[in-house]
């Protein structure tokens, strides 16, 4: 049986993990990624996000030779994204050891080339990365440009576009409940978990492990943590033991 | 320190392969030269992609012959993935016609994609677990429930049952590992799953077929 999947994010800017807070990166949690990396590698986590959220694009060469790094200590699937504008870097990234391509911004500024990403390296290379944020109002769309550049698109119909666009798999976060610890956007989850046919990750808010059993009840195939897994000690294993006594099929190392 | 070849046609990222086999003890070497083959008394078969495609590819670097060489001179050779699949008679695979395209042939078995079955999305991506069959030293120490980490629409029906050595389910049962004489494959990626995969990994180096 298909197990529900554990996942780390490591949200890099200008080389080092930091802390997402409402896309806000002021906090160095790791100057160093390898050590963040070994720590999961020991602490039975299903798979790494690597994602660049520098500001400049500058950081590309350096957010490359991370992931370079990162694959080498890395024995679970690896994806990494942030400022995939080509396909020259897409295949470097690649080639530098990530197993999957995630792209956000890309989906809205050049669809197209998600579509060549997808032909060339495979659908289960391609993850769909949608942030969203609600207004005032209490309406809610899709942002891209690291959650500062609204598009106007409600997020089903972004995901039915991200799929039909190649993506295999759809990451999912929300801008307000980034680092604010109090779950996963489980409405909005609900809403693309029922539109789409490829799995859907959720990110963004995890506070306590039953958030992550939120997630996967709201149809996730998957659960995704960042800070939450920084600051304790063993924490993913600890998150996958109240998985498995919640009931959830999660892979178990030997 | 155990030297093993990994096969570079064109099709996928080996980078991956070396770095599991450095941390299960070995040296590898990626070569992409038929002539440097040679040299080597293991030999890795990786390969993520289309299966008509990495045959044309074999075909035209000369590394198809130059690996069966290694074959028949009996040196343990492992495909990973669709280097598994390429060691096959045939695949189902873009054979719109019901013509499998034609394999490596090393192996009596068929690559098929897998049925439509509700609730069962393709690829098949993700976390599964594994059956045993029997003994042998390439599945020593892997438990039977292990868990591996697979990406593949299509999947091997050998006809041997003797051939199978770990087994999966996905609406139909599939074969995750298989061995025959000095050829193995592997339906999952062991460099990417973790303890349970370096330690097949490990096995492999270790392993003397007679």
């Amino acid at each position: 049986m298909l197990k529900k999947r554990l996942i780390a994010v490591l949200i890099l800017r200008d080389g080092q993990v930091v802390q997402s807070v409402r896309f806000k990166h002021t906090n160095v949690i790791h100057y160093d990624p390898v050590h963040a990396v070994e720590c999961f590698n020991k602490w039975a986590v299903d798979e790494i996000v690597m994602l660049n959220v520098s500001p400049s694009a500058e950081s590309r060469q350096g957010f490359l030779e991370a992931v370079g790094r990162i694959s080498g200590e890395c024995f679970v699937p690896l994806s990494a994204g942030g400022w995939i504008t080509d396909m020259d870097y897409a295949r470097a990234l690649l080639s530098n050891g990530a197993d999957k391509l995630v792209v956000n911004t890309l989906l809205a500024d050049e669809p197209e080339l998600v579509t060549a990403l997808s032909r060339r390296f495979g659908r289960q290379c391609i993850v769909a990365s949608m942030d969203v944020k609600r207004d005032e109002s209490g309406g809610i769309q899709v942002m891209v440009d690291r959650g500062q550049r609204g598009t106007g698109q409600d997020p089903v119909s972004w995901a039915r576009q991200a799929e039909a666009l190649g993506a295999g798999e759809i990451f999912f976060n929300s801008v307000d409940h980034d680092g604010a610890r109090k779950g996963y956007d489980l409405d909005t989850l609900r809403g693309i978990c029922q539109a789409v046919s490829v799995p859907v990750i959720a990110f963004g808010g995890v506070f306590t492990w039953n958030h992550l059993v939120d997630g996967l009840n709201a149809g996730a195939d998957a659960v995704a943590v960042a800070n939450q897994f920084h600051y304790t000690e063993h924490s993913s294993r600890k998150a996958k033991r109240y998985l498995v006594q919640s009931g959830i099929a999660v892979r178990r190392e030997e | 320190m155990t030297r093993v070849a990994i096969v570079d046609y064109g099709m996928g990222n080996l980078r991956s392969v070396a770095n599991a086999l450095r941390v299960a003890g070995a040296e590898p070497v990626i070569v992409d030269r038929p002539g440097g083959l040679a040299e080597f008394e293991r030999i890795i078969l990786p390969g993520v992609g289309a299966f008509q495609q990495a045959m044309e590819h074999l075909d035209a670097s000369g590394m198809g012959a130059a690996v069966d060489r290694g074959r028949q001179a009996g040196k343990p050779i492992l495909g990973i993935c669709l280097g598994m699949q390429l060691m096959c008679r045939g695949s189902e695979e873009d054979a719109p016609t019901g013509v499998p395209h034609a394999g490596l042939g090393w192996i009596d078995a068929q690559v098929r994609r897998f049925p439509a079955r509700p609730g069962l999305k393709v690829p098949h991506m993700g976390w599964d677990d594994v059956r045993r069959s029997g003994t042998h030293p390439l599945i020593e120490g892997v438990a039977d429930g292990s868990d591996y980490y697979f990406v593949h629409s299509y999947y091997v029906d050998c006809a041997q049952p003797g051939d199978v050595l770990l087994s999966g389910d996905y609406g139909v049962p599939f074969c995750a590992v298989f061995a025959h004489g000095n050829v193995a494959g592997a339906q999952f990626h062991p460099e990417k799953s973790q303890q349970a995969g370096l330690r097949l990994l490990k096995n492999f180096l270790a392993w003397s077929p007679c």
